[in-house]
């Protein structure tokens, strides 16, 4: 044997194996700490952390950690019955560099490790201004009244879908006042906060049935995301909407019937000009039933909608969605917050949209390049002023709602943007953090140690959806109260009355250049 | 007996209504007469009514519908059988760009040729297997993105003929279902990541069951047909994109 492997040796020189070092797995941007002396080594955190992070030493009995693998979901710091485990940020510092933060250089790492695209999840992370934070609201001081809205009647009520560009009143035979224009159809929000599309498959079935239930209790709608209708939620249609993206997934007659509108997902805040890729391991049983796709295939989205190239393809396809549906149902256009926005908005209104979407840079995903994530679109705030300034001076305002999301947080945030000109806002990473995610930003795994974003038969369990409509609810109810509670400080007795009214705004910190778009003058004017 | 529908001087909206309300009281067989240009003819429809088309349809016709059987004596314009589900569209003629775009079941027949991006996207699921067979040529971009189903390109009846069969980037980003080619083209007009081969007694096999049904609808040969050497295009992989990220 020896003697052989002598002589294969002596025909072949040497190869020498080179050692592949992940640089990237060198310096973990969490470290997990033990507390030896509460933890009893029950091994909670090895079930509970799916990314694999805690281990145990079956020579020496301890358990152990692989820093590297966390990704600072705190799960197993919640779980822990003891608190024995603190997730901290890697104490281990660079040189101070303030061009090479340790973010560009480990992603630079990422990348020489592996030559692929650098991928994120939830919404832009790179500190642009926020506008939300430089703008103040208004309150009454003696001269007018505030209103009380424990007291006295306050309306958050607000309706999706084109106003009419006058009214015209009549008599009837018996001398009574009768509204001749034919109105609606329209759609009835009791707050003006919707749940943004979030696809089944890229959050879990249970979070869903939380949504769609949330949604029904509080009288405003969800919307299911690209990813097809699960035959249990087709019972809340009254407050759904279904979405048609350009992959067209679990698309057909009876989805487009279920809900009370259809949106037509051109583009999201998170990845403005490019498409989705499901990975195959995500596309489980349920999920390949719901997407109508076999299991495990890629579910891919094209960048583009391929019947639309154009203002008037656009129209094709919101007439063909509403001949489909014998104009019973309302049809949305969602695009992303970019440059000419106005513009695009103005030809989505002309194309017969009856609510046009605007998703801002800080619109969250599943998964996004990391690159599109926080460089690509502009923020909702201003696209939001230009787009409602835009349709006014073309006088065509009335023809259709604005909607905006990405980056909403607050209720302040929603009374803020109605003040700027939208009319509802949708909400998506409020009513996941609402659920217990920790915005670890890891969507994309497919591992979501909370159950949020997993359709893993073994994960989904840890959220049920009783709990996860609880939740949202909650966080709703708090916020519409809040908004109750702004409005009558400001006089006002309906949101209505808030509605682009910019005079209840003043700016702090901001620009000439800003205030302008904004139309807000600034605190003190 | 025939329903009969003159769509003269009238609305897309009106013409789609008076098809309704002849399948609610019970029409199983519609003719259109004079259509000229309405878009949207049957989109949504779910029934498995016969509508014979006079006349030249417009934009998506019979976009999402399910279950009619829609015959064209003419040409039809662009997005036919948008996103369509089942039934059947016989196009004695052309058609235009965007033919059955992400379509999942059901089946295309054209006699003649079609324009861009035709297929684009369709998809197989279960029992649903949506086919298009093209009796003319086609544009660019035929089957890009394509998930499953299959597209039959047959180049016998064209207008165009010192054209290649296909445009360029033919079934790019495809990856699942099958393209039959009657006869060959330079590769240079393939998509990456695509295989080209001669088709073998499995394909020719399944392609006859497909091709006498569309040989019947137009009154063709099929051994005419079959005789002519057929090459299938598949992808390479059903995961193009499985390891552009680092994570």
């Amino acid at each position: 044997m020896a003697s052989q492997k002598e002589n294969s040796s002596a025909q072949e020189p040497k190869k020498k194996v080179r050692k592949k070092r992940l640089l990237s797995k060198l310096y973990p941007d969490f470290i997990i700490q033990r507390d030896l002396e509460k933890c009893i080594k029950c091994k909670i955190c090895i079930r509970e952390c799916t990314y694999e992070a805690h281990g145990w030493d079956e020579k020496r009995e301890i358990l152990t950690e692989d820093h590297a693998k966390c990704v600072g979901c705190h799960r197993c710091e919640a779980m822990c019955p003891t608190g024995a485990i603190v997730i901290t940020k890697n104490p281990s510092a660079f040189r101070e560099h303030d061009t090479w933060k340790p973010w560009f250089i480990k992603n630079v790492y990422k990348q020489a490790d592996t030559g692929g695209v650098l991928l994120s999840a939830t919404g832009c992370a790179v500190p642009f201004r926020n506008y939300w934070d430089h703008l103040v609201l208004d309150a009454c001081q003696v001269t007018n009244p505030p209103i009380d809205p424990l007291r006295e009647p306050m309306e958050l009520r607000t309706f999706l879908g084109p106003k009419p560009d006058a009214l015209q009143v009549e008599l009837d035979d018996e001398g009574r006042f009768y509204l001749k224009t034919k109105v609606g159809p329209w759609i009835k929000l009791e707050v003006p906060i919707m749940f943004a599309a979030m696809s089944y498959g890229a959050i879990s079935l249970h979070v869903h049935q939380g949504l769609a239930r949330a949604a029904k209790e509080l009288g405003t709608l969800y919307n299911t995301g690209e990813g097809g209708l699960h035959a249990s939620l087709y019972e809340y249609g009254s407050n759904t909407i279904v979405q048609c993206a350009s992959g067209r997934f679990g698309l057909h007659v009876d989805y487009l019937k279920a809900g009370v509108a259809i949106e037509i997902k051109i583009g999201q805040g998170a990845k403005p000009g490019i498409g989705g890729h499901l990975p195959g391991e995500k596309v489980t049983e349920e999920i390949s039933k719901t997407r109508m796709i076999p299991v495990g295939s890629d579910a891919l989205s094209p960048a583009p909608h391929h019947d639309i190239y154009s203002i008037e393809d656009l129209r094709g396809l919101i007439y063909a969605l509403k001949e489909a549906t014998e104009y019973k149902k309302l049809v949305f256009v969602k695009i992303a917050a970019v440059h000419n926005a106005p513009a695009i908005a103005s030809g989505i209104v002309r194309a017969g949209a009856d609510v046009v979407v605007l998703d801002g840079l800080r619109g969250g995903t599943g998964a996004a390049p990391t690159m599109f994530r926080d460089y690509v679109g502009i923020p909702v705030e201003l696209a939001l002023a230009a787009v409602d300034q835009r349709l006014r001076e073309e006088g065509i305002r009335n023809w259709a709602s604005l909607v905006i999301s990405g980056g909403i947080r607050c209720s302040a945030d929603v009374v803020k943007a109605i003040a700027l000109g939208a009319d509802a806002v949708y909400i998506g990473t409020p009513a996941l953090i609402a659920c217990g995610c920790t915005m670890c930003q890891r969507c994309f795994t497919g591992k979501c140690p909370w159950g949020i974003a997993t359709n893993n038969p073994k994960l989904l369990k840890r959220l049920d959806p009783d709990t996860a409509f609880e939740r949202i609810y909650n966080l709703v109810h708090g916020w519409a109260h809040e908004i109750q509670e702004l409005l009558g400080a400001m006089g006002l007795n309906s949101l209505e009355s808030l509605r682009g009214n910019r005079d209840k705004l003043r700016a702090v910190g901001l620009n000439e250049t800003e205030l302008r778009i904004l139309g807000v003058k600034h605190a003190g004017e | 007996m025939a329903f009969e529908i003159d769509a003269k001087d009238i609305h897309y909206r009106q013409v789609n209504e008076l098809i309704r309300e002849a399948i609610d009281q019970g029409a199983r067989e519609i003719v259109l007469k004079n259509v000229n240009g309405q878009r949207y003819l049957a989109a949504g429809i779910s029934s498995e009514v016969k509508i014979d088309v006079y006349g030249t349809p417009g934009l998506d016709l019979g976009a999402f519908m399910r279950g009619p059987n829609i015959v064209v004596h003419g040409n039809t314009q662009d997005g036919a059988g948008n996103t369509m589900d089942e039934g059947k569209i016989v196009v004695h003629g052309m058609a235009g760009d965007v033919v059955g775009y992400a379509m999942r079941g059901g089946k295309i027949h054209v006699a003649s040729d079609v324009g861009y991006r035709v297929g684009i996207h369709m998809k197989a699921y279960m029992d649903k297997v949506p086919v298009i067979i093209i009796g003319g040529k086609a544009g660019d971009f035929l089957g890009e993105y394509m998930a499953g189903g299959m597209i039959v390109l047959l180049g016998i009846n064209s207008r165009y003929e010192h054209r290649p069969l296909a445009g360029l980037f033919l079934g790019t980003g495809m990856h699942g279902g099958v393209i039959y080619l009657r006869g060959e083209i330079p590769s240079y007009h393939l998509g990456k990541g695509l295989s080209l081969e001669p088709i073998n007694k499995e394909d020719e096999a399944i392609l006859e069951g497909y091709l006498v049904d569309y040989c019947q609808d137009f009154g063709l040969d099929l051994q005419e047909i079959i005789d002519e050497k057929f090459f299938k295009i598949r992808p390479q992989t059903h995961r193009p994109y499985g390891k552009l990220y680092a994570y």
